[in-house]
């Protein structure tokens, strides 16, 4: 990973609380924050905006095969997330005995994304777990 | 804007080539193409190059006046750039080429593309792909290059019933025609199920589903065709040439299960032609994994969304099918030096229209595509080519 504490500092308000932008011209969410809305551009009026961070997974797979810094991680689980308000993600989902299923909703946890060797920075970002509402209400 | 002709190509074995170096292999390349081209150092105006990251792979950066110098140009003073989209590097050099020839402003020009891939480990090799993909919100989050193709396999199949002996289907078919390549990387038959037995990179795919890392080097001559005539016996002509962009992570695209920067350089290479998706008789695209070629097919026209895994279970795309892809065993089985790609799938092209393809001659082949891809489909490079 060619990430330094500069460049992780600089995300850490995303990385930790999935904040974004709103565009309040065309109504539409980004994550990451974007500088410019590809709708609008110019005319955007972009808002600081804190995602929920529930979403659906659109679709996945199980890395068996990770480069050197997720090696330890194999095999595991990675899906692209649409989250409730629209935008799109990418994360690894967690604590998934049910497997992971296409249409799954997820939540988001706060977890150890990576470290720089045993003295360096610890890269802590979101992953996402199986929300328990649905099994909740079927149960009910 | 000129008509662009190719007057000469040269390409080296593909393969783990540890017995030359990245300028051994641009030389080697470089004076092919001239050769062939029957041109001198003095006709060339301009180089371009492909090379995607010679600074992680073998940590030289400034690769333009490398392969100037290498190629012998360097007291010509020819200039010479490096041009980078990732694994469309390749296209991109001979999309430039074609521009500076097209617009007037260059006459003979050279397109090549280089990548020496196995000087690192495979773990380095695929750290520096990886930075195809977006780096801060793909691979921060563990994400390989193979698992976003994955992600692509996963929502194809579970949309459109593709299955995985459909997209093995795909590897075997490029191993049986590299098997009739010389300068391919595998000459090896494979079956479906080798392919499913081989370990799970990232579910759906398996090692075989993906193409291998690779050294090698190709180069091409481009002249306006007006002039093409007085160096080469048979010019092969360039009637489409487009290039398209796409948000970098695969996660922010409209629709996961198509490459839009392959739709939109398809269409306008095809608008440019003149031609239709069905007029083409021989294509080379981008297959890094073999849901790649997958899409590929469906997303430039030749196919139905949704229909490329049947079709290619059909034999559609087989050397004795209707549509021939990858005759020169694709990025899977020639191999994917990433640079020189683009560069190669013109030189194979230019092969089997010229009738030199040997065992793989595809019978009368008229038109020809090269599609090249760059990351998960942040840049694609549509050319299309004509006797």
């Amino acid at each position: 990973m060619t990430n330094h504490a500069p460049r992780f500092w600089r995300s850490i308000p995303q990385r930790y609380n999935l904040s974004g932008t709103h565009c309040t011209c065309c109504n539409e969410y980004f994550f990451p924050p974007r500088n410019l809305c590809p709708n609008c551009r110019r005319g955007a009026h972009l808002e600081e905006y804190t995602f929920k961070g529930t979403g659906t997974i659109i679709t996945y797979t199980t890395i068996y095969n990770a480069t050197e810094d997720f090696e330890r991680l194999t095999p595991y689980n990675l899906a692209i997330i649409q989250l409730d308000e629209g935008p799109k993600i990418t994360g690894q989902i967690v604590s998934s005995s049910a497997g992971v299923k296409i249409g799954m909703r997820v939540r988001p946890v706060f977890r150890i994304l990576g470290k720089e060797g045993d003295k360096g920075i610890i890269y802590y970002g979101t992953k996402f777990a199986p929300l328990l509402e649905q099994s909740c209400a079927e149960e009910k | 804007m000129r008509s662009v002709s190719i007057i000469g190509v040269g390409c080296t074995k593909f393969g783990e080539r540890w017995d030359v170096s990245l300028r051994d292999m641009i030389a080697e390349a470089g004076v092919m193409a001239i050769g062939d081209a029957e041109i001198t150092g003095e006709q060339i105006d301009a180089l371009y190059v492909g090379n995607m990251s010679g600074g992680r792979f073998i940590e030289q950066e400034h690769i333009g006046a490398l392969i100037a110098d290498c190629a012998g140009l360097s007291r010509l003073h020819v200039p010479s750039t490096r041009v980078e989209a990732a694994c469309a590097s390749g296209g991109l050099a001979l999309r430039q080429a074609v521009l500076a020839v097209a617009s007037g402003y260059s006459d003979i020009v050279i397109a090549a593309g280089v990548e020496k891939m196995t000087d690192v480990s495979t773990g380095t090799a695929a750290d520096a792909l990886a930075a195809a993909a977006d780096r801060e919100w793909e691979c921060f989050f563990g994400a390989t290059f193979p698992a976003l193709y994955a992600m692509m396999a996963k929502l194809h199949m579970r949309r459109y019933g593709t299955t995985e002996e459909q997209m093995a289907q795909v590897a075997v078919k490029n191993h049986h025609h590299a098997c009739m390549n010389p300068i391919a990387q595998y000459h090896m038959e494979i079956t479906i199920d080798d392919v499913l037995k081989s370990p799970l990179v990232a579910d759906p795919l398996h090692v075989l589903d993906c193409s291998p890392i690779s050294d090698g080097a190709a180069a091409v001559v481009l002249a306006p065709t007006e002039m093409a005539r007085r160096f080469s016996e048979e010019p092969i002509k360039i009637v489409g040439s487009a290039q398209a962009s796409d948000t970098l992570a695969l996660h922010d695209r409209r629709d996961l299960t198509t490459l839009d920067a392959t739709v939109h350089a398809g269409r306008s290479a095809f608008t440019q032609a003149g031609i239709e998706p069905r007029a083409v008789d021989v294509a080379e695209v981008h297959d890094c994994f073999t849901i790649g070629e997958i899409l590929a097919i469906e997303d430039l026209g030749f196919v139905e969304k949704g229909q490329g895994g049947k079709a290619t279970q059909d034999g559609m795309t087989a050397l004795s099918g209707c549509l021939p892809v990858n005759t020169s065993g694709g990025l899977k089985a020639c191999g994917h030096p990433v640079g020189a790609t683009g560069i190669k799938q013109a030189y194979e092209i230019v092969l089997q229209l010229r009738g030199k393809a040997g065992k793989r001659q595809v019978d009368d082949a008229q038109v020809g595509l090269a599609h090249n891809v760059g990351g998960s489909g942040g840049t694609a490079l549509v050319h299309i080519f004509t006797r």
